[in-house]
């Protein structure tokens, strides 16, 4: 019987072949000792160099080592934890040098002064002017957009989550889920041919906000339909047996229950359109003027600031676009922090 | 139950607007024809049905309505094309009227492929390392830091990639042209590795980066949703923590996560702003990663002002064609995850 | 092959919680040992414990020694792998791999083992089916995924994927809670059957279960509500459940409390 067991015995014998903390810890320092002698000895070099190398030639070790003591399934497993805290730290990478280089180069220039002045009587060269009016611009836009898609979007989840049954509400379901698929810029061409080419309508902060909301109506459908189907139906009965109304009860009981998850998904919603800068494009228009009226008229946005001065290629526009990566990037922030924020004191989505 | 007497006892706990409104609610419940029960508080339901069902309609003709628009302007742009619009590979709408979307699609697919490869290992390394190895107060955190990736605006990572990363990755470039120039991919026939310039590979580096927290929420969600039966039974085997993870957790979880890359895939296909600043605007279809290169969305973004009538048709044609592909790839990962049926639908960023 | 497990003053915590108190025990190989008592004593703990699967649980660990004839399992140079190799387990509710047919849920232990040539996997496969008395009702179908089976078949198949790698010991918690009766007896006629080449140690909240199968049976109860849960006393099957010493034991067995 014990025949075909190749590693029977081996594996019966519990005892020992694990890797001791010493050998570990020689076998990284040889490791790192061999790098650095190939750093000094060959024409490689770099601290960025040093560490992935270092790294490759660490884990590689690690891996021999114990394979030859702990055999092929330890080692293994070693390293693809190894390979996973590995990729968890390189993921991290890109956010903190993104978000940190940001905060460096954005920092300096963001004055009282660029928050409160515009980029009239700017010349291409000159190295002041400010944000004032794209902060006017995105501001309004979003609003507009948010006033236009959280209450179509809270109807539509509302349908499909008390009223719909059968094949439109699957539907409905399904076609939102492929709405969150649409590229931002296609959302943009849309509204570009509809509301500028075939209404004549012209570019305006107004277009850009109808832009945004059809990005918007999906991610706030879904975050609240998740949130409404969390609601127990022991206090929906619990309306209905007291004689209350379907549409009573959604609005007095369901929806308020709800309200704190639905505010965090409208305001993950509302992060994600701030910083979008392709349908602005085809439907703002950009303005380097303060320019209030979203109605009529082209109108400027942070996004579309950024866009426009990184192209510039010259310093002083490189700083402000920084500076205004900064901006909008707190903003963003702010709203994506409070909302995760909202979720820890949400007592439904704490599960 | 208000039906079940006419006497006191339930009277008691009504609240107040219940017990005063006039109709059924009173006494004598019992004797009442169920019509007249049910009719009045009906028509209000009945309002509202209509309002949500409307919303809910109006939302499917948004989607037509995108359809419908974008092929009404597109069709006189493409009759007008002196060549061929899916095999001609430069873009002169304005001036010669030859143009085509052979090149800005190539781009857009070597960029997102591109991406897809660099990332998905990361992605899943993250998902695996959060759900199965970080301890569980870092793993939240964690996940939150992840997803802040997707929240960093596009035109940031541009910025970004334009004033940070690009010269940072000329030592990386000349490293891959001097040892693997003679893989295609890696060759440098323009001699422009050792400068820092816009790329396909830099486009696809900051695609990826940009992907990731799609393809990791997604990934960490159905991984999650694993029984834990199945863990400890493959662990009460003797199975190390990566072969139960291998052979417990991922087999049952591949369908989300291969919905969550075309998810990503779809999110890669349609990035714009960032894309337009690192790949470089070229129309040539070339294998060369390092050579400058080009894509439909950023193509738009960078040629819409300037562009005449004829030019935004021709551009919004090049979206149509956009919107089709990433409708294909998101219809496809929606039915393999609607098949999976595992995922949470809030999963997806 | 099958072998002695002792607990020598065993204590299992959840971070600071102590599940079960101080318990030692002698389980002789080839027998049946059963553990019962009331919900929550800490009977299921302490079987987990037994091959390393209680530390799976994050923040879960014990104090004391589990000894494998002579070896302590929780010696720091063992390993839990191989431990969980040596010790199977059967759970409480059926889980056979759902991506899996039936003939790579009893094969995946050989594969992880090492073992690659088809014919000694085939072989293998087959005895361990027969041994759990599945072969008849599945030799046709073992490419079939194992989740098409019934409840009592999917922990027969459980129980053959666990007897596949031939463990000195088997520990079962509960396998039969989720069964229908007929299933209860599938198993338990198994039960009698593998004793005679594995050690067996099961947990179970049936009493008449117990007395049917075991030959030894420890009863765990609590000190009080929100306390660890501790062996009272450990005899034969026939004492126990005719005479047993402790008060407790008696109050339990015949339905006073508990």
């Amino acid at each position: 019987m014990s025949a075909t067991l190749t590693t029977s015995d081996a594996a019966v014998a519990l005892r020992g072949r694990r890797l001791s903390p010493a050998l570990l810890a020689g076998t990284i320092a040889a490791a790192l000792v061999v790098t650095a002698v190939l750093f000094l000895l060959t024409p490689l070099g770099g601290r960025v160099g040093f560490l992935m190398v270092g790294a490759l030639m660490v884990g590689a070790a690690v891996a021999a080592v114990s394979w030859r003591v702990e055999g092929r399934r330890k080692a293994v497993n070693r390293m693809v934890t190894v390979g996973t805290y590995i990729s968890m730290v390189v993921a991290l990478v890109p956010l903190v040098a993104v978000l940190g280089y940001t905060f460096v180069r954005g920092f300096k220039r963001l004055t009282p002064a660029f928050l409160t002045h515009s980029m009239a009587n700017v010349g291409p060269l000159d190295a002041g002017g400010g944000i004032y009016h794209a902060i006017i611009g995105t501001l309004e836009e979003v609003l507009l957009a948010t006033l236009l898609a959280v209450p179509i979007g809270l109807l539509v989840t509302i349908y499909i989550t008390e009223y719909g049954r059968g094949q439109l509400a699957s539907a409905i379901r399904f076609f939102i889920d492929v709405m969150t698929g649409i590229p931002s810029i296609v959302a943009g061409l849309f509204i570009f041919a509809f509301w500028v080419l075939a209404l004549h309508r012209g570019f305006s902060g107004f277009a850009a906000a109808l832009a945004l909301a059809v990005l918007m109506l999906p991610v706030v459908v879904r975050s609240s339909e998740e949130m409404i189907r969390l609601v127990p139906s022991s206090l929906r009965e619990a309306s209905y047996a007291l004689g209350v109304p379907k549409w009573r009860t959604i609005l007095s009981i369901v929806l308020p229950t709800a309200a704190t998850g639905i505010t965090t998904g409208v305001m993950l919603a509302v992060a994600r359109v701030t910083g979008e800068t392709a349908p602005l494009l085809l439907t703002a228009g950009g303005n380097t003027f303060i320019h209030v009226n979203p109605f009529s008229g082209i109108q400027g946005a942070l996004p579309l600031f950024v866009f426009d001065q990184t192209s510039r290629g010259i310093d002083a526009a490189v700083d402000r676009a920084w500076a205004a990566a900064l901006t909008l990037i707190f903003i963003v922030m702010a709203l994506y922090i409070a909302a995760r924020l909202l979720t820890r004191r949400n007592a439904l989505a704490r599960r | 139950m208000v039906s079940g007497t006419n006497g006191a006892p339930d009277a008691g706990p009504l609240p107040p607007g219940q017990a005063s409104r006039p109709g059924p609610a009173g006494a004598g419940v019992r004797t009442r024809p169920p019509a007249d029960l049910v009719g009045p508080r009906r028509r209000g339901d009945g309002i509202f049905r209509g309002l949500t069902l409307s919303a809910g309609i109006f939302v499917l003709a948004i989607l037509v309505a995108i359809a419908v628009f974008l092929i009404a302007k597109s069709v006189p742009a493409i009759a007008q094309d002196k060549g061929n619009f899916f095999t001609t590979k430069t873009w002169d709408p304005d001036g010669s009227k030859v143009f085509g979307i052979a090149a800005l699609a190539f781009g857009t697919v070597l960029s997102s492929v591109l991406a897809l490869i660099l990332t998905v290992p990361l992605a899943l390394g993250v998902a695996i390392f959060i759900v199965e190895y970080a301890p569980k107060r870092i793993a939240t955190f964690l996940g939150y830091a992840v997803d802040m990736l997707a929240a960093v605006p596009s035109v940031v990572y541009g910025l970004w990639a334009v004033y940070f990363l690009l010269k940072r990755m000329v030592p990386l470039q000349v490293f891959l042209a001097d040892h693997f120039g003679w893989i295609p991919l890696f060759a440098d026939p323009e001699n422009r590795a050792g400068q820092f310039s816009q790329s396909v590979l830099a486009a696809a580096l900051i695609l990826g980066v940009m992907i990731l927290p799609i393809i990791a929420a997604i990934s960490r969600e159905v991984i999650s949703q694993v029984d834990p039966a199945q863990r400890e039974g493959m662990l009460a085997l003797g199975a190390t923590h990566w072969e139960m993870v291998r052979m417990a957790v991922l087999p049952p979880s591949r369908p989300g996560i291969v919905g969550g890359i075309m998810l990503g895939l779809g999110r890669a296909l349609g990035e714009t702003i960032a894309i337009a600043l690192v790949i470089g605007a070229s129309f040539t279809i070339s294998p060369h990663i390092m050579s400058s290169g080009n894509a439909i969305a950023a193509n738009i973004a960078v040629k819409f002002a300037e562009a005449g009538s004829l030019g935004r048709n021709a551009l919004i044609a090049s979206g149509l064609v956009l919107f089709a592909i990433t409708l294909v790839v998101n219809l496809t990962a929606r039915a393999i995850i609607y098949r999976a049926g595992a995922v949470e639908r809030s999963a997806a960023v | 092959m099958a072998k002695r497990i002792e607990t020598i003053r065993l204590s299992c915590f959840y971070g600071s919680y102590k599940a079960v108190d101080d318990a030692s025990l002698v389980i002789e190989p080839k027998s049946v040992t059963a553990l019962i008592g009331p919900s929550g004593c800490g009977k299921s703990t302490y079987l987990r414990a037994l091959n390393r699967m209680h530390e799976v649980i994050p923040g879960a660990r014990v104090e004391g020694s589990v000894l494998l004839d002579d070896v302590d399992i929780y010696r720091p140079d063992v390993d839990p792998v191989a431990v969980r190799r040596t010790i199977g387990m059967v759970f409480q509710r059926p889980n056979p791999f759902p991506t899996m047919s039936i003939y790579d849920n009893v094969a995946a232990g050989l594969k992880l083992n090492g073992v690659r040539r088809k014919s000694e996997l085939d072989d293998a496969v087959e005895r361990s089916i027969k041994a759990a008395n599945l072969w008849g009702e599945v030799k046709d179908r073992l490419g079939k995924a194992g989740a098409g089976l019934s409840g009592g078949q999917q922990q027969r198949l459980c129980i053959a994927r666990a007897i596949a790698v031939e463990p000195a010991v088997l520990l079962m918690d509960e396998p039969c809670s989720a069964l229908d009766p007929i299933s209860t007896l599938a198993i338990e006629d198994l039960i009698s059957q593998l004793k005679d080449s594995y050690t067996i140690v099961i947990v179970t909240h049936n009493m008449q279960q117990a007395a049917r199968v075991s030959d030894t049976t420890g009863f765990f109860t609590l000190r009080g509500p929100g306390e660890a849960g501790y062996l009272v006393e450990v005899d034969t099957t026939t004492k126990i459940f005719t005479n047993p010493t402790e008060q407790r034991t008696e109050d339990y067995i015949t339905g006073r409390f508990g």
